[in-house]
């Protein structure tokens, strides 16, 4: 079952900024095992063809793993603002 | 700059279980939920333990919006070209009163909300806390006076940091450190739908009973981890959990999502889900170091409860942190409410919190099982055991061409194969202090 098939059944309430940021001068320099895509249960992370990685923040979890997996701080990581993001009708 | 006399950060299980608790003894107690309502953001996989709590607030529990009391117990060990499953029915999971209930966040935090509201305490959702406030005065490390809400600053006399697993706001405060992916784990679930009859078809129950189901081996690819299935009332709860370290050491190779398709694909699993309808997919971050990794409990002005303070345990076959969280609730809302009435909120005043959690069951179980996060970092474990356990089996069954081995020479032999190596009997000298 195709991620984004789950993830539209769950209820996102979107804000305009994202909570994700991505420092793409880290990625490019210092990663090479791409923790980030390898762990987002919701597959939001990508390599684009000009090896940037890039990060379709609106169907997050907000779980984390990214950010605790990422040993090179690319990523800016917060939670939301209150209201937004995904808000859980059973788990 | 506002003031209460209590500030819960975060509406979970271990935050209204505080509020709860201060609400009740008198205190004024205010809770910040960033979610739509107490929660939203919230996962279990999940079961809660409700025994041990049964003297902690025990008005509470007989209306609690449970979803199924556990009657079976079933776990599926999963070989490489083989499955099998045990399925364990014992009186005393049932006598009397359950022992363990599967439930919904969602549900259940909303309820207990609202019973933190009933005894007097404000909670407020849709609030995002930024940042923990300390005294600057008294150096970088001052006391925790507050918080900071977007504009707002609100002042409290003990703060209660209940902001769940990542310790986002503690750990910019420097009250603890921050995650490592080797001492967590991911735990990502699906809520498939099913009809209650069916449900209770498939799981051998009664009408109202529940399942739980627990799988390991080769469905995580052999990484620790391994899936689960609750049954609720009207759905259950499929995923996986795994430990991130060996994920992320994985990469390129394939993705944790993809784990989760494999995963229904087992011949024993398919069945199980057949018919049913996905209706919402999350994940949550899960602590697994056990009680060397629990940070300090408190200090001048702020309590650390529940999953900020790493108060979770997966030892294989139960796993809790439910229970730990409200349990660590209460006794921070009785530390903190004698700390308050005494006029005494300094680490000295609330060291109560730690003392109480000591004597109970919350850090003696993590003390006890202080050997488990090692254990569990054993490969063996998720690939070996079970797919041996599938291949003696399946010996034992087969009937082939050639005259058979007597039962207990195969045995005999598989024991000598897949038990008895220098690797596996080191193994059993690991599990003595388990």
């Amino acid at each position: 079952m195709k991620v984004d098939t789950k993830l539209a059944q769950n209820l996102f309430k979107l804000d305009k900024e994202p909570h994700i940021t991505i420092d793409q001068q880290v990625c490019a320099t210092v990663c090479f095992n791409r923790a980030c895509i390898a762990v987002c249960p919701a597959d939001l992370y990508e390599l684009t063809d000009r090896e940037q990685v890039v990060v379709n923040w609106e169907g997050c979890l907000e779980c984390g793993a990214c950010m605790i997996c990422c040993d090179h701080g690319a990523l800016t990581w917060t939670y939301p603002r209150g209201g937004f993001g995904v808000q859980y009708r059973s788990s | 700059m506002e003031r209460v006399e209590c500030i819960v950060v975060g509406g979970g299980l271990a935050g209204l279980s505080a509020a709860y608790g201060l609400a009740a003894a008198g205190r004024e107690v205010m809770v910040l939920e960033r979610g739509d309502y107490p929660g939203a953001k919230n996962v279990t996989g999940g079961r809660l333990y409700l025994e041990p709590l049964r003297s902690i607030y025990p008005e509470l529990w007989d209306d609690a919006p449970f979803e199924r009391p556990v009657a079976r117990e079933f776990v599926s060990m999963i070989g490489d070209r083989a499955e099998t499953t045990l399925e364990l029915a014992s009186r005393s999971f049932l006598e009397e009163r359950p022992q363990s209930y599967t439930v919904l966040r969602a549900r259940l935090d909303q309820w207990l909300a609202e019973r933190a509201m009933d005894k007097g305490a404000m909670v407020l959702p849709n609030m995002k806390v930024d940042a923990l406030l300390r005294d600057q005065a008294s150096g970088a490390f001052g006391r925790v006076v507050g918080i900071r809400a977007g504009e707002d600053e609100i002042a409290a006399d003990v703060v209660v940091v209940a902001e769940g697993v990542l310790g986002l706001l503690s750990s910019n405060a420097g009250l603890r450190s921050k995650p490592e992916a080797i001492h967590h784990a991911l735990g990502f679930k699906e809520v498939i739908e099913l009809a209650p009859q069916v449900i209770e078809d498939r799981w051998h129950l009664n009408p109202g009973e529940g399942a739980a189901q627990l799988f390991m081996g080769a469905l995580t690819r052999n990484l620790m981890g391994g899936g689960f299935v609750y049954t609720n009332k009207e759905s259950i709860s499929f995923g996986l959990v795994i430990g991130m370290d060996q994920l992320r050491s994985h990469g390129g190779q394939f993705q944790s999502w993809q784990l989760l398709d494999e995963f229904k694909q087992l011949p024993c699993v398919r069945p199980l889900l057949a018919g049913g309808t996905v209706v919402e997919y999350s994940a949550h971050s899960i602590a697994e170091g056990g009680i060397t990794q629990v940070p300090k409990l408190f200090g001048d002005g702020y309590l650390l409860v529940g999953d900020t303070a790493g108060l979770s345990l997966n030892a294989l076959l139960t796993v809790r942190g439910m229970d730990f969280a409200i349990a660590s609730g209460y006794y921070a809302a009785q530390a903190a409410a004698e700390a308050i009435k005494r006029g005494d909120t300094s680490a000295a005043g609330l060291s109560g919190y730690e003392t109480r959690l000591r004597r109970s069951f919350v850090l003696r179980d993590l003390e006890t099982s202080k050997a488990i996060p090692q254990l569990m970092q054993n490969p063996r474990l998720f690939s070996h055991y079970p797919d041996a356990v599938c291949r003696l089996l399946t010996d034992l069954y087969t009937v082939g061409p050639d005259p058979a081995r007597t039962i207990s020479g195969r045995i005999l032999r598989a024991v000598r194969r897949d038990f008895l190596s220098t690797a596996t009997l080191k193994d059993l000298w690991s599990m003595r202090k388990v």
